[in-house]
């Protein structure tokens, strides 16, 4: 062995960072390989969908995206020949399956409820957050960490635990269905979070500033808003992120509590499926839409969404 | 401009006192200084005077009004804190235009004023910088610039060079001192340093443990301690003490101190016997060979002009101001010599001041 290999205790070795790079390019390709799957059958044609051995390379087509948006009734041939030409792409490949389009199908309304009912809710937690985690941080509330605690218990159980109660409750007040019960549950389950986060942020703002404010002139509100808010913008983006990632995806609630007008998409893609068969890439489509809002939406905060990941690691 | 009056103020924080009882009057235009160690309440007397806390006990009077209970909005005062509280999302002139644009004022007008300020401090060139690129001394600037843009009734300032490089905060003590010659704003300053105090002050209180152990002109608070803590906490070195027992009679004129004679100021009041202490300014010692009161060269400190040596004597360690010119060895007996006229007596257990004829000079001096 050499006395010369002399090594840094901080910087790691080559052999070290060969490791760590193939783990993670490990975890990348088992993460994105699904989502990439259901992209490329978004654009299969669904004979190529069920195809065996599977198709890695196929001729794209947009038929998955006609089916999502359309309802389709079967028809004889004859009747079809009987209609006049094919408006457009998605009237000429639905006539060779021998089929005609008979309306638009449940699917944007169903996105719409999922956008008015994810931002709807991330709106509220995130201000009745902010405005408690402000209360809790500066003021003198009595049993605030009782209160505090309390708040946090709420996350003790999967949200889940809760719903039978949930769905009695919601029958009784008329809230089944409706968008006003889902935001207002979402918001129940968030604010917890939001309180939380938001609590460690605005900790973090010296309150000389709203106090240099008040000397100044201001209302506390006026001091809070023109002070504090534009401080703690990072950490209401990151805490933003957080909420909107769980009302998008819930699943479960949104399953059992939401059945017509007011349900959201998760719960409505797998619907898909027996409409017309087993359509893959009908369902492919839908979650390939789906999963565009909160894409773009992390994507643009994806800063934020990293500091609120770390938040609390280092402590000054 | 006004002037502040502190009547019976006191605050307590559950069964922790932190202000008790405090009196003081700060006149228009001066330039008050509360000093104390931290945790001795200065800085709560001077929040509660701004209106961020809310006295338990007593009253605040802003120019002859009553202001104990009104918002901090309320009692047009401006605040300079220690982090100077630079809202770092708006730039040099926005900062400073802020407290304008809370009246109401229309923009030009503010750009006008805002403009006038910067000049003043001769920040003029920083306006439309950003203040997190700001180096110390220009945020202090910038943080005064927002104090007196709105022409307050007073001035309140909590630490505010605490956390400036020694080499800004001699120039800001300087150029603080300037700014308040100029503009005559009823200032209070808090602060723990004893240079920036006695440079800059008008009348200093001094504080410890939530009471105003002494409220006076720097020149008295140096040369006549009302306590011992005072005359401990105030110059550097700090006052020595001498034990020394027994009582004190009216009119003695000399007392004893390990065996030795030592000449004091005429005393005006006569004392129980109890535990005394003889307090003596560095720079009222001399060497003397000729004096009973001995001890031993233990070290010296170096400092240009003067130095300070340090004599161990019978009652513990005697630190001196003399020329730098004297050559003294460790291990050298050197007599003391104190100048008579200068000492201060103290009695141990409450670390009261005794009166002597030094303070009816004070109190002629004030009246004639």
């Amino acid at each position: 062995m050499s006395l010369t290999t002399a090594h840094s205790v901080v910087a790691p070795s080559s052999n070290a960072k060969l490791i760590a790079g193939t783990i993670i390019i490990a975890y990348a390709l088992i993460s994105i390989v699904p989502l990439l799957w259901i992209f490329a059958t978004s654009f299969k044609t669904p004979p190529d969908s069920i195809a065996y051995p599977p198709k890695i390379v196929f001729q794209p087509s947009i038929e998955g995206y006609c089916n999502l948006f359309t309802t389709r009734t079967r028809q004889t041939p004859d009747y079809i020949k009987s209609l006049g030409p094919a408006t457009g792409f998605c009237d000429e490949t639905v006539r060779k399956r021998n089929m005609v389009i008979a309306g638009p199908s449940n699917f944007l309304p169903r996105f719409v409820n999922s956008l008015i009912i994810a931002f709807g809710s991330t709106f509220c937690a995130v201000f009745l957050g902010t405005l408690s985690a402000y209360g809790f941080s500066r003021f003198k509330v009595p049993l605030a960490d009782d209160l505090l605690f309390f708040i946090l218990s709420t996350r003790f159980m999967p949200p889940i635990a809760v719903a039978i109660p949930i769905y009695l409750m919601y029958r009784e007040l008329g809230l089944s269905d409706t968008a006003l019960g889902m935001i207002l549950l979402y918001t129940a389950v968030n604010v917890s979070l939001a309180v939380w986060l938001l609590k460690g942020f605005i900790d973090e703002i010296p309150r000389e500033y709203e106090e240099a404010a008040m000397i100044d002139g201001y209302t506390r509100l006026q001091a809070f808003w023109r002070t504090v808010l534009p401080q703690a913008t990072t950490g209401i983006a990151a805490t933003a992120i957080f909420c909107l990632i769980f009302a998008w995806n819930e699943y479960a609630f949104a399953a059992l509590l939401t059945s017509g007008t007011a349900q959201t998409a998760p719960p409505f893609i797998p619907t898909i499926i027996g409409e017309g068969g087993q359509d893959w890439p009908a369902v492919a489509a839908g979650t390939t839409i789906f999963l565009v809002p909160i894409l773009v939406f992390t994507i643009l905060l994806r800063k934020q969404l990293l500091r609120g990941i770390t938040f609390g690691a280092v402590r000054k | 401009m006004a002037e502040i009056r502190v009547q019976n103020l006191r605050k307590a924080f559950g069964a922790f006192v932190a202000v008790q009882d405090s009196n003081f009057v700060v006149e228009d235009g001066e330039f008050f200084v509360m000093l104390g160690p931290s945790g001795c309440g200065k800085t709560t007397t001077l929040r509660m005077i701004a209106g961020l806390e809310l006295p338990t006990g007593g009253k605040i009077l802003l120019g002859g009004e009553d202001v104990t209970m009104r918002r901090a909005r309320e009692r047009d005062i401006a605040f300079v804190f220690q982090l100077f509280a630079l809202y770092p999302h708006m730039n040099v002139r926005r900062n400073i235009g802020f407290p304008l644009l809370a009246q109401g004022m229309p923009s030009a007008e503010i750009r006008g004023r805002v403009e006038e300020t910067a000049k003043l401090l001769r920040i003029d060139h920083l306006l439309d910088k950003s203040v997190s690129g700001l180096a110390g001394g220009d945020r202090q600037r910038v943080a005064l610039g927002r104090a007196i843009v709105r022409r307050p009734k007073c001035f309140l300032m909590d630490e505010p060079l605490g956390t400036l490089d020694t080499e800004f905060r001699d120039l800001m003590v300087h150029e603080l001192r300037e700014l308040h010659n100029r503009i005559h704003a009823t200032t209070v300053y808090v602060t723990h340093d004893q240079m920036e105090a006695m440079s800059m002050a008008d009348k200093i209180a001094v504080m410890n443990h939530g009471v105003i152990e002494q409220f006076g002109t720097p020149r008295e608070i140096y040369d006549r301690p009302a306590t011992m803590f005072v005359a401990d906490f105030i110059g550097s070195p700090p006052m020595n003490f001498l034990r020394f027992g027994g009582g004190l009679a009216r009119g003695a004129k000399e007392i004893v101190v390990q065996g030795a004679k030592v000449a004091v100021p005429e005393v005006r009041e006569d004392v129980a016997p109890a535990d005394m202490a003889l307090g003596i300014r560095p720079e009222h010692i001399r060497f003397d060979d000729g004096s009973k009161l001995r001890g031993a060269i233990y070290g010296t400190e170096y400092l240009g002009t003067t130095q300070i040596v340090a004599v161990e004597t019978a009652d513990g360690i005697i630190k001196a101001r003399v020329p730098a010119g004297i050559h003294l060895s460790p291990g050298e007996q050197v007599g003391l010599a104190l100048n008579g006229a200068r000492l201060s007596l103290f009695e141990k257990g409450s670390g009261r001041a005794v009166r002597t004829a030094m303070h009816d000079q004070a109190a002629e001096a004030r009246h004639g």
